[in-house]
């Protein structure tokens, strides 16, 4: 990228005003995303930078609003801070009952979604496959389909199955829209993959079941396991169908934000925003390190 | 096909000029039999994931598209508890399949809704018949609680003693409408939903002007999924191309940018934007602060048009990004530099040389963003106020607050088709396999 001595004035002038448009670019996509945080320890009820807040100030700061995310929904929120307190809390507080429920559904969607879509990318993944590419279609249909459409879907359906208002129900839906994460990561991983490797190990006299632990799994691992965090973090932020589906009583983080968004907008949505920005920061580095990972296993050098 | 062995055509016991495998079977159906025996194990491989998502996701769509032109309301009463269904309205759909359309409502048509809405008495059932009703002419459900409460008591001449309690049930129209419902299975809410409506002949027309709302909010639909598409284009091909013509060391750190978003809640990116856009938010404060803007003028930025756009840019952006990279990426540089060493400007070389070989990733991310675009509700149902309300916020509304399911399946229904069709398109130029996922 770096300029030819030989550059005219013009073409100077260009590539660096070229690359003030790129700075704005990165700005705008990082900015909204990192003003949360700081505004989320806003010691006021407001969603824009106090005096004191620009002025550095540590009074224009505080941590009530994380406070307020344990303590809404609570017994008795202004008892001292004792055991009991934390298991008024636990059993309470409405964003910890949600966050319960996000990681049960999560959990469970995730293992559902791996578990059935890794094997079917193996299946997906040969060439002998029949009517490859129109089930292919089909299984990544999920992604594409409007959300709002699925979830209508869903719910015609599952009242008439009587899935409705029951976890089960939930968990299904979000696996099924988790899937196509999972197979498509997984089947980018086995396009590198050395089936000499499978044919060695059998012919070595490991049965398939070996051969697949032994040699498939550990070299597909990488992309099972970033397949397997796609579909956490898509049934994490779902909102749609647990809206359309779901019972009241059964909220999740993202359902729980929906509502405060809508109706009592306060800075303690900003700070479950800010927790939420760092476990994504947190998920993709690890599928980042995952990535590389699994680039060096199939001998792709980094630069 | 591993145990298949060169046998012939000197094989001791092999037929002269056939090969066949170490245990005598011919070549041909050995290699026949492994390969089905292949084809079978990919198949038991798939097969489980694709039943769940037969259950999970065909089936519901199904079951949608069914409700779009299906609609017993007028015809079976479905009783919530005991889930006994019951044929309703027989009396009067029996005059209906007599008479054609276009025949004055007579005694007799009068004597069998009387003796109907007896039976809807009893069955408790005049509610849900009148809202069926109500979706095609407003003010029936009312008429039909109403009707209901007296039916017992109304003596003939039906005609009078119905014209006695509401002029209305005369109206033309009503009875067209009540002609429609009288078949479960109907179009009528297909043509609700491109503003279309049955008139009392039968001919289909279009609703007046001030009750059109579908269509235009499909052109909305459409005309804003393309405008964020530009945008997103406008703005990610000079970040695709930093990041493409950079070492892999750099722009993979820059990289980050594109995918922090990415992996980011929805509704967090969502929120975020909110707080930016707010008339007391950061952007305003920020201009009001430095002057640029009085006190009292701060731009309306969130609940329009603008808000819809500005966040649904900044959550499709590396849709297109990631595409765009992938396909700049592999470009070899020397190309650009072969033309400039031929005498072209850089304007021309990047024109003529560069940029036709980026056109596929150009496709590629444009018809993603497209398609995602196009059915997006939860950003236009956060931040979009009125006039910036998509068909999916539509749906949902139906769903969710007028309870015309069939006309919100309709309507789903139709863009179904629409994304179906572009998504066909998206495999046919690009691949579904090819899509990449950071």
């Amino acid at each position: 990228m770096a300029l030819p001595t030989h550059a005219s004035t013009l073409e100077r002038v260009w590539h660096y005003t070229y690359l003030v448009i790129c700075g704005l670019i990165f700005l705008f996509l990082i900015a909204p995303i990192l003003i949360v945080i700081p505004l989320s320890f806003n010691a006021e009820p407001y969603f824009t930078f106090t005096e004191k807040m620009l002025k550095l100030d540590p009074t224009g700061y505080s941590s009530r609003w994380y406070d307020l995310l344990l303590t809404f929904g609570m017994n008795a929120p202004d008892a001292p801070r004792d055991g009991s307190w934390w298991a008024d809390a636990w059993s309470n507080a409405a964003w910890i009952g949600a966050a319960k429920n996000s990681v049960i559904i999560g959990f469970f969607s995730t293992l559902l979604a791996t578990v059935l879509g890794t094997i079917a990318a193996l299946g997906l993944s040969r060439p002998e496959m029949p009517y490859r590419r129109a089930i292919m279609a089909i299984l990544i249909s999920p992604m594409i389909v409007p959300i709002i459409i699925t979830a209508t879907g869903l719910f015609f359906f599952y009242s008439a199955t009587g899935l409705a208002n029951s976890y089960v129900g939930i968990i299904m839906a979000h696996a099924t829209l988790g899937i196509p994460f999972v197979i498509i990561t997984v089947t980018a991983t086995l396009v590198g993959f050395d089936h000499s490797l499978t044919r060695a190990a059998a012919n070595l006299g490991a049965n398939p079941t070996t051969t697949f632990f032994k040699i498939t799994m550990p070299l597909i691992l990488p992309g099972v396991i970033s397949g397997a965090l796609f579909a956490f973090v898509t049934s994490f932020d779902e909102v749609v169908v647990v809206l359309f589906v779901a019972a009241h009583d059964q909220q999740t983080i993202p359902r729980q934000m929906w509502n405060g968004i809508r109706e009592q907008i306060s800075p303690a949505i900003l700070s479950v925003a800010t927790i939420l920005v760092i476990i994504s920061i947190l998920l993709l580095t690890t599928v980042e390190l995952l990535r590389r990972r699994s680039e060096r296993l199939r001998g792709i050098s980094p630069g | 096909m591993a145990d298949a062995t060169y046998t012939g055509p000197l094989g001791a016991d092999a037929p002269a000029g056939k090969l066949t495998t170490a245990d005598g079977k011919p070549l041909k159906a050995a290699l026949n039999a492994a390969q089905s025996k292949a084809r079978w194990r990919a198949f038991f491989l798939v097969a489980p994931l694709f039943l769940f998502v037969l259950f999970t996701f065909v089936a519901p769509i199904g079951q949608l598209l069914y409700r779009s032109v299906h609609n017993p309301g007028f015809t079976t009463h479905t009783d919530l508890s005991t889930k006994v269904q019951t044929p309703i309205m027989v009396d009067l759909r029996a005059w209906f399949d007599a008479n054609p359309r276009g025949t004055e409502p007579d005694e007799a048509a009068y004597a069998a809704l009387a003796s109907d809405l007896v039976v809807l008495r009893e069955l408790k059932a005049p509610g849900s018949v009148g809202t069926r009703i109500n979706y095609e002419r407003s003010g029936a459900r009312s008429m039909f609680t109403k009707a209901a409460r007296r039916a017992e008591k109304l003596e003939p001449p039906f005609k009078e003693a119905m014209l006695d309690l509401d002029e209305d049930w005369a109206d033309p129209e009503l009875w067209s409408a009540m002609r429609g419902a009288s078949s479960a299975y109907t179009l009528n809410f297909y043509y609700a939903a491109v503003d279309r409506t049955v008139g009392i002949d039968g001919s289909v027309t279009q609703v007046d002007a001030k009750r059109q709302v579908y269509v235009t909010l499909f052109q909305r639909t459409l005309f804003l999924s393309l405008l964020i598409t530009f945008l997103c284009f406008v703005l990610a091909y000079p970040i695709a191309h930093l990041l493409a013509t950079l070492p892999l060391r750099y722009s993979n750190l820059l990289m980050i940018f594109v995918l922090l978003p990415f992996w980011t809640s929805l509704l967090v990116r969502t929120t975020s934007w909110m707080v930016l856009l707010q008339s007391q938010g950061v952007v305003n404060d920020a201009l009001v602060g430095t002057g640029v803007l009085a006190d009292e003028n701060r731009i309306q930025m969130m609940y329009n048009q603008t808000g819809t756009i500005v966040a649904m840019v900044h959550i499709l952006l590396p849709f297109m990004v990631l595409p765009l990279y992938s396909v700049m990426r592999p470009i070899n540089p020397s190309y650009v530099r072969a033309a400039r060493s031929l005498g072209a400007t850089s304007w021309t070389a990047f024109r003529r040389i560069y940029f036709p070989q980026t056109v596929p990733g150009i496709g590629a991310g444009a018809l993603l963003v497209f398609i995602l675009a196009v059915g997006y509700y939860i950003t236009p149902a956060l931040v979009g106020g009125a006039d910036g309300q998509l068909i999916s916020n539509l749906i949902a509304f139906h769903m969710q607050k007028s309870l015309n399911w069939s006309l919100a399946a309709a309507l789903a229904s139709i863009l179904l088709g629409g994304v179906l069709i572009l998504y066909w398109l998206y495999d046919r130029l690009v691949g579904i396999d090819n899509l990449k996922l950071g």
